[in-house]
């Protein structure tokens, strides 16, 4: 049968994503590639796309509804919140606090698990032992949960955000992580490197870390949606990005204020948004999976 | 003819995958004729396609499969005009399986009784109470110690080789006209294998079943069988009663099959194997499908398949060598 | 067996211990901790008492020491705003937390599993591509989001539903719609895979072999073994759906534990808040526990895995 291009050869070690160019292109799920382009591009050129200054709004014309409502203008195509800020605009700015956010949340999250995960997994010992504890604690804590009582501690902001979504979801790439350093360990190329007298930290560096790079990157996709929700739940709750900065989470929480008077497009459209980024990370996090190495579908 | 109980002409089934862009040829003209009574034995390697011809024959192939062209008749009877409904009614009922792997086979969260008697109360629609007398007496005929016990037990609490008499005794529970046995024996202890198959000897005796027992192990067809079916890359290359195959078969790959079983005493000698790899049944070569590996390929072997040549009675072979 | 049993009640002895330790260094370690545990507005010789009394002056290990002693005995401080011990709190919270859960989880489970089912059963149909869609939907949607929209049609628009607080049926539906929606997606998802292998097993393919009706395969062979995975599952998530509940308690101004939490930010509740944490964390802790023994009942295996 002729062999899967797609996985790693036992005899060299290198991994799939060094030969990406050989990886046919037809089946590129193009939805949420584009969605997320979309998203990027909003976020790195809010200032030039957005029409209004999303922190600043006039009262005289809160609670406009969209434009294509009675009673609504095409000078707010979405409409207004309670102080009057341009929807639209709080959007387009939002996306790129979630877009730093989650991005910059999900490397740290990862850089940390994976580090850490590969340190457990190849020394093994009392590193993995503690690591492991400490996984497992962290995992026995709700994600949310444990943000909600950090945020508590240090109080809200961006970067504090960011920080406390790294130290909560690090843990679930340590896991898998050292899941697959430990398969790995076991395989030719590294034994090779043993023979050959590489140090421990070379072997981690140069063998270990490019195999498990497809996998960290994986979860990485997968992980962004997750760390996205958690964001917005923390902003909603009160202790994620403060006011006045556009968080989408922030948006429904205020937009929850005129819920009850009808007015829905402060809470329909961020919650869209929010959708459509985790919808995108979501589909590219599946199709990577399947796509870098079938075994991982058990992710 | 009129004494055939199963008859295949010229059947084939192919998997078609890659969205219609790959089509793997698992079963190719095969032409087979089976009496009532009579045990054939179908082998092969693995992938030569004795499975799926299994599956084909109760029209159980997956969904990837499908039956592209030839006849199939059981009892006269016509099989691929058979609706849905009435192949159900046959298989278990005059078409029984038995399958590889006993513990797979047996649904772990149901007792053997309730599983023994299942065919009973769906073919025959048999009550609870005589169902569970009926599957009883089953396992009694199987030779299973404490048989009533037994029925209210789990597959788990079972010893590989009662599980496959369990599953033999399902086979048997309508009292079909054919058995089909797939790889019964491999994964069964060695000491525990020949007990099975004289179980499944006495069972056939019995019952006067017909038998296709699918394996590639060449001894237990040479004990077992009447005649004998080699299948390589999902054709059969040679057919015929057992006898004449071991004593003087035609095709190279049938003789090398026979001269690959070790043999015990007469000092130390080399292990026949065969060189190389079955072929990729998506891309075979034009020809022969074994012109890579046989040992007197000739030039006309790669340009056309040879058809079957009838040899003797009933022996027939898929070799250019075996032309009169 | 019972060195399997001790052997896990150490694991989670020591789990509890380490998320103790973690709460309490969290707490210590960032800043002055006097800030969060008294309360808005106290002057500066309450903040003094209270650094003695907390014991600030002495060494790290003895605070942690008295702040073990008085978890062990129910002591979690008093709530700032309700002026009442946490625990107490906590624990007449906890049932109306258990209840939505519940209420969450059966709804998951009705809605998940029978489309589960149906999409592995006919799979690559268009149950089984309208059920993808609704997996990718329902585990894209904020579970918050989807309780802001129920209200928004069911209460604003319908006014059908009453859009917060509790004490009738009428008031759990939506919450209850909330949070299971996710975790109805999920069980979707694994009814599915788990069906589409069992329907691959080789005891499925006997039952057909058997000349079984399609229906009775399905219905009787496929259905309980498919189940198993997704039972277990929603086991875990059921303590999970407990805890995470806050957003979701928060928009129907539901009065459970997640709410609680949320109180406690949003009234700079400290101790509200550090309790909420360390029970919910125990809680999980113990339920865990419980499942793996349960498990090791079940099936004699497990008991002998390393």
């Amino acid at each position: 049968m002729s062999a899967d291009p797609a996985s790693p050869s036992a005899t060299t070690g290198t991994p799939a994503v060094f030969r990406l160019p050989r990886i046919r292109t037809e089946g590129l799920p193009l939805v949420p590639i584009a969605i997320l382009l979309v998203l990027v591009v909003l976020a790195v050129f809010a200032d030039v796309v957005a029409p209004y200054n999303p922190e600043v709004g006039s009262l005289a014309q809160r609670f406009k509804p969209p434009a294509w409502v009675a009673g609504g203008s095409t000078e707010y195509l979405l409409g207004t919140d309670h102080i009057g800020r341009d929807v639209l605009s709080r959007l387009i700015f939002g996306a790129r606090v979630s877009m730093m956010v989650g991005f910059t949340a999900v490397v740290i999250a990862g850089v940390l698990g994976s580090t850490l995960g590969i340190l457990s997994g190849y020394l093994g010992g009392w590193v993995d032992q503690v690591v492991m504890r400490v996984t497992d604690t962290w995992l026995a804590l709700p994600a949310l949960t444990f943000a909600i009582f950090l945020a508590a501690i240090v109080g809200p902001s961006e970067w504090n955000i960011v920080i406390i979504l790294g130290a909560v979801y690090w843990t679930r790439y340590a896991r898998v992580i050292r899941g697959e350093v430990l398969s790995l360990k076991e395989r030719d190329f590294v034994r090779l490197a043993i023979v050959a007298g590489c140090s421990k930290w070379t072997i981690m560096r140069r063998h270990l870390l490019p195999n498990v790079a497809n996998t960290a990157i994986v979860l990485a996709t997968l992980m962004l949606g997750v760390v996205i929700v958690s964001e917005a739940a923390l902003s909603f709750l009160g202790v994620g990005v403060p006011p006045p900065k556009p968080a989408w989470g922030l948006m429904l929480a205020d937009g929850k204020k005129g819920l009850m008077a009808g007015y829905w497009w402060l809470t329909v459209f961020p919650g869209v948004c929010i959708v459509l980024m985790v919808l995108a990370a979501n589909l590219l996090g599946d199709w990577l999976r399947v796509k870098l190495d079938p075994q991982l579908r058990q992710l | 003819m009129s004494d055939a109980l199963l008859e295949l002409d010229r059947l084939s089934a192919h998997y078609v995958t890659g969205r219609g862009t790959r089509v793997v040829k698992a079963v190719d003209e095969v032409s087979l004729t089976l009496r009532k009574g009579e045990t054939l034995g179908v082998v092969g390697e693995s992938g030569s396609g004795k499975t799926t011809l299994a599956l084909a024959i109760l029209r159980l192939l997956p969904t990837a499969a499908q039956i592209v062209s030839g006849a199939m008749r059981f009892d006269g009877e016509d099989l691929l005009a058979k609706s849905p409904a009435e192949m159900r009614r046959i298989r278990g009922k005059r078409i029984a399986m038995i399958l590889q792997d006993p513990m797979a086979s047996l649904n772990p969260l149901f007792t053997v009784g309730d599983q023994v008697g299942e065919t009973l109360r769906v073919h025959e629609n048999a009550s609870r109470r005589s169902a569970r007398e009926r599957a009883g007496a089953l396992l009694k005929s199987v030779k299973i110690p404490a048989a009533v016990q037994r029925l209210r037990e789990y597959p788990h609490q079972m010893s590989g080789g009662m599980r496959q008499r369990i599953v033999g005794a399902i086979a048997i529970s309508c009292e079909p006209q054919l058995l089909i046995a797939d790889e019964p024996t491999t994964s069964l202890d060695v000491t525990i294998q020949a007990q099975y198959l004289k179980l499944l000897r006495d069972i056939q005796r019995e019952h006067g079943l017909a038998l296709i027992f699918i394996t590639h192990n060449l001894g237990i067809v040479a004990r077992m069988c009447d005649s004998v079916a080699v299948m390589y890359a999902g054709r059969v290359i040679e057919a015929g009663p057992v006898r004449e195959i071991f004593n003087a078969p035609l095709h190279p790959y049938t003789r090398a099959l026979i001269e690959s079983i070790p043999r015990m005493g007469g000092g130390p000698e080399r292990l026949t194997a065969i060189d190389g790899q079955p072929p990729d049944l998506a891309v075979l070569p034009p020809g022969c499908s074994f012109q890579a590996r046989c040992p007197r390929v000739m030039d006309h072997c790669r340009e056309e398949a040879p058809p079957v040549f009838d040899v003797a009675a009933q022996h027939s072979a898929r070799c250019w060598l075996a032309r009169p | 067996m019972r060195r399997f049993v001790l052997r896990r009640a150490a694991y989670a002895a020591v789990s509890l211990f380490l998320l103790s330790i973690t709460i309490f260094l969290f707490v210590r370690v960032t800043g002055d901790p006097t800030v969060l545990l008294v309360e808005p507005g106290a002057s500066q010789d309450d903040l003094d008492a209270l650094r003695t009394e907390l014991g600030l002056d002495r060494s790290l290990l003895v605070q942690y020491g008295t702040f073990l002693r008085d978890v062990v005995q129910g002591d979690f401080g008093r709530s700032f705003y309700y002026r009442t011990p946490v625990l107490e709190l906590y624990v007449s919270r906890l049932p109306n937390s258990l209840l939505l859960a519940l209420a969450a989880m059966v709804f998951s489970l009705l809605i998940g599993i029978p489309s589960g089912i149906m999409a592995a059963v006919r799979v690559g149909g268009w149950w089984d591509s309208a059920g993808k869609m609704f997996a990718l939907l329902g585990l894209s949607m904020p579970s918050f989001w989807v309780g802001l929209l129920l209200i928004l049609f069911f209460s604003v628009y319908l006014g059908w539903l009453p859009s917060s607080g509790s004490g009738t049926a009428l008031h759990l539906v939506m919450p209850a719609f909330a949070l299971g929606w996710y975790f109805a997606a999920a069980h979707m998802r694994l009814a599915r895979s788990s069906m589409l292998e069992v329907l691959g097993s080789e005891y499925v393919k006997l039952a057909r072999l058997k000349g079984l009706p399609e229906a009775r395969v399905i219905a009787k062979h496929a259905f309980k073994n498919a189940l198993i995975p997704v039972l277990t599952l929603a086991g875990i998530n059921l303590v999970l759906m407990v805890n995470v509940a806050v957003v979701v308690e928060t928009v129907f101004a539901w009065p459970g534990i997640g709410r609680l939490l949320y109180e406690g930010i949003a009234f700079r509740d400290f101790p509200v808040v550090q309790a909420t944490v360390l029970l919910g964390g125990t809680m999980i802790v113990v339920v865990n526990l419980v499942i793996d023994l349960l498990y090791a009942v079940i099936d004699p295996r497990i008991r002998y895995e390393r």
